[in-house]
C-alpha cells in the first residue's frame, strides 16, 4: 500500500507516542484534525496500524515478576506450505508473544512469555516440543530488558540543561 | 581599593548580556518550565560521544594541529562541498575552531580596523554586537518586521551603507526569530553586497535545522565565495553544544589571518571534541534527520498552539524557535517574561534582549519535550486569561 507524506507522518508520530490526542498529532503533521482521524481510520481499516500497545516494565510491578524465553527452534519443513504452517500452529498459543522465521543455525525465533520458568519450561517440553515438525529446540531465558523494542528501559539521561541560554 | 579601575574601557562600556539577567532569575526558582533554552534537548548521539571515548582511551590528549585534525578539515570540506554546495580547501580554508562564538569573533578581529562598521540586522544573538566592539569596529543595527516574518530587506542593509562600512553579518536561519532567508532573499542581499565591495560574515550554526526549504549558504551565491567567511559548528545540527565546537571557511588570505590570531589565543580546539566531530560528520547524518524531523513536528505543534492561545506567531522556517507577540498582554517584553516566570514558572526570554525589533515579542524554544511544550502552553494561556479578566488591552485572534 502506497503512503503519501502525510499518512507516513501520522503513523511515524503515533509509532512515538500512540496516546497523543487527535488535536495534537493533527497540529504535529500540521493537518486539521478530521483529516488526521480520516488517515488514522483509513489505515486502521487498511490493518496498516494493527494495534496500540503500552510498553511496560513488568519487573516494577509487584507480583508481576514473569520470565521471558527465546526459543530457537529448528523445524522440517513441509512440502507446498514450507514453514508456515508449523509456525502458525505456533503463534496460535497464547503463551508466543512472537515467531519469526530467521535464517542461520535454527528456523524459527519463538518469544514466550510465562509466570514462571517452570510455566515456561513445561509449555516447551509438552505444547512445542511435541509438535510434528519440530525437530530440537534451544531456550534462552532473559535475565533483563534494556531496551525493547526501541524503548531504554532506564535511560538515566535527564534535562542537564541550565535553564535559559543564548 | 577599587579593582574596577584597571578594567578597559571596552570592557567597562560592555553591557551586560539581558539573557544572563533572566537566566540568575529563573535559575534561583524552582519548578521553571523552561523555554528559555538555545540549545537541543537530546543529548549528543551515542556514537559520537563513544569516537570520543574511544579518543581518550587511544590517548589522543595532545594539542592538535593549530588550524585543527586535518583530518577533520577534510571532512568538512567534504561536508560543506555535499550539503551546501561550496568549495574549500581543506589546508589553507578550512579552520577547526572553540564553537562558531569563537569562528565569529576571529573573523571580526581579523578583518576590522578601529572605526569600521559591521552592519547586523536585529534582533539577533546577543553576541554579535559586543563582538564587534570588542573588535574596535562599530555595530550598525539593522531593524527588522514581524510582518514580511524578521527577513532582513535588501533596501534597508544598502541604506545602512556608509564609506565606513565593512561587512554585513547575516544569520540564517536566525536567533531569535527562526526566520530564514530564501535563496532569492539571499541573492538580492549579496548583490547589494557586492555592489558595495563589502564582505559578509555569514553565521549558519542553524543550516541544519531549516524545515520547509533548502538551506542556501551565501557563499555558495554567484561572486560571493571570494567574499564571504562562512561560520558554522556542531552545537545545534549535531545536539553537541558542550563539546564547543565549531568552524570558519574563506577564501585563504581571510581564514590565515583568522588562524594567526586562533594559534596566538586559543591554539587548537579540544583534541577530543575534534575525533568526536569527525564521527558526526562520518556518521551522524541519520541522527540529525532524525532530530531536524522531531524539531519540525514540535515546531508546527507549537506555533499553533501558541497561536490558539493568543500569541500570534508566525511559523518560522528554521533553528527552534518561535518568536510570538506578546504585545495584546499590555506588558512590555522584560515585563512578560517576568510575569510569567513568577505567576506561572515559565522561563522565556524577552525579545528586546536581542535589539529594538524584538520588543513586543518574546522568544520561545520548542527544544523541549511534547509534555513540557504543552504544560507551558497551558500555564501561558492561563496567564493570558488572567490578564483579559484583569482588563488588559486585549486584541482576539480575529483583530490581527
Amino acid at each position: 500500500m502506497k503512503l503519501n507524506e502525510k499518512e507516513t507522518e501520522v503513523l511515524e508520530i503515533l509509532e512515538e507516542n500512540s496516546r497523543l490526542p487527535i488535536a495534537s498529532i493533527s497540529k504535529m503533521a500540521g493537518i486539521t484534525s478530521e483529516e488526521a482521524e480520516q488517515i488514522i481510520h483509513k489505515l486502521e481499516q487498511e490493518k496498516v496500524i494493527i494495534d496500540y500497545a503500552a510498553t511496560i516494565d513488568w519487573r516494577k510491578v509487584e507480583g508481576h515478576e514473569g520470565v521471558t524465553a527465546m526459543i530457537d527452534v529448528k523445524v522440517a519443513p513441509k512440502r507446498g506450505v514450507g514453514f508456515d504452517e508449523i509456525a502458525e500452529r505456533v503463534y496460535r498459543f497464547k503463551e508466543v508473544q512472537s515467531v519469526y522465521l530467521m535464517s542461520g543455525a535454527y528456523d524459527l525465533s519463538v518469544v514466550i512469555e510465562g509466570r514462571s520458568m517452570s510455566e515456561v519450561a513445561r509449555f516447551v517440553s509438552e505444547k512445542l516440543s511435541t509438535l510434528d515438525s519440530v525437530l530440537s529446540t534451544t531456550t534462552h531465558f532473559i535475565l533483563k530488558k534494556y531496551k525493547h523494542d526501541g524503548r531504554i528501559f532506564e535511560t538515566g539521561e535527564e534535562d542537564k540543561r541550565m535553564v535559559v541560554t543564548p | 581599593m577599587d579593582s574596577s579601575r584597571f578594567l578597559s574601557t571596552s570592557v567597562t562600556e560592555l553591557k551586560p548580556s539581558g539573557i544572563r539577567k533572566f537566566f540568575d532569575l529563573a535559575a534561583s526558582m524552582d519548578g521553571v518550565i523552561s523555554l528559555g533554552v538555545g540549545e537541543p534537548d537530546f543529548v549528543t548521539s551515542w556514537s559520537v560521544r563513544e569516537a570520543c571515548i574511544l579518543s581518550l582511551e587511544n590517548g589522543h590528549t595532545a594539542y592538535s594541529a593549530n588550524a585543527g585534525l586535518i583530518e577533520l578539515r577534510e571532512e568538512i570540506s567534504l561536508y560543506l562541498d555535499r550539503k551546501f554546495h561550496v568549495n574549500y580547501e581543506a589546508e589553507r580554508e578550512v579552520l577547526v575552531t572553540v564553537g562558531a562564538s569563537q569562528a565569529l569573533d576571529l573573523a571580526l578581529r581579523a578583518i576590522i580596523n578601529p572605526g569600521d562598521e559591521v552592519i547586523i540586522p536585529e534582533p539577533c544573538f546577543v553576541a554579535y554586537g559586543p563582538l564587534v566592539k570588542l573588535a574596535g569596529g562599530i555595530p550598525v543595527y539593522v531593524s527588522s518586521n514581524s510582518n514580511n516574518g524578521f527577513k532582513t530587506l535588501p533596501g534597508q542593509i544598502e541604506k545602512a551603507i556608509t564609506q565606513n562600512t565593512k561587512a554585513v553579518l547575516i544569520c540564517s536561519p536566525s536567533n531569535p526569530t527562526g526566520s530564514m532567508l530564501s535563496r532569492k532573499d539571499l541573492e538580492k542581499i549579496s548583490v547589494i553586497i557586492k555592489q558595495h565591495d563589502l564582505l559578509a560574515i555569514s553565521d549558519e550554526i542553524y543550516a541544519e535545522l531549516s524545515y520547509d526549504e533548502e538551506f542556501t549558504s551565501l557563499a555558495s551565491l554567484e561572486g560571493m565565495r571570494e567574499r564571504t567567511i562562512t561560520i558554522s559548528g556542531f552545537s545545534k545540527g549535531f545536539a553537541m553544544t558542550g563539546w564547543r565546537l565549531g568552524f570558519a571557511a574563506a577564501p585563504a588570505p581571510l581564514l590565515q589571518a583568522m588562524l594567526k590570531i586562533h594559534q596566538y589565543s586559543m591554539m587548537c580546539a579540544p583534541t577530543m571534541s575534534q575525533h568526536a566531530a569527525l564521527e558526526a560528520l562520518r556518521n551522524g547524518e541519520e541522527d540529525v534527520q532524525r532530530m531536524k524531523t522531531d524539531y519540525r513536528r514540535r515546531r508546527n505543534y507549537f506555533v499553533r498552539s501558541l497561536n490558539e492561545a493568543g500569541f500570534p506567531c508566525q511559523t518560522p522556517g528554521g533553528a527552534f524557535y518561535a518568536f510570538p507577540s506578546v504585545e495584546y498582554t499590555g506588558l512590555s517584553s522584560e515585563e512578560f517574561a517576568e510575569q510569567l516566570l513568577l505567576e506561572e514558572k515559565v522561563a522565556v526570554v524577552p525579545g528586546s534582549v536581542f535589539g529594538p525589533s524584538g520588543e513586543g515579542f518574546v522568544r520561545c524554544s520548542y527544544a523541549s519535550s511534547l509534555a513540557q511544550l504543552e504544560e507551558a502552553l497551558k500555564r501561558m494561556a492561563a496567564f493570558m486569561k488572567r490578564r483579559q479578566r484583569s482588563g488588559a488591552h486585549w486584541k482576539t485572534l480575529q483583530d490581527f
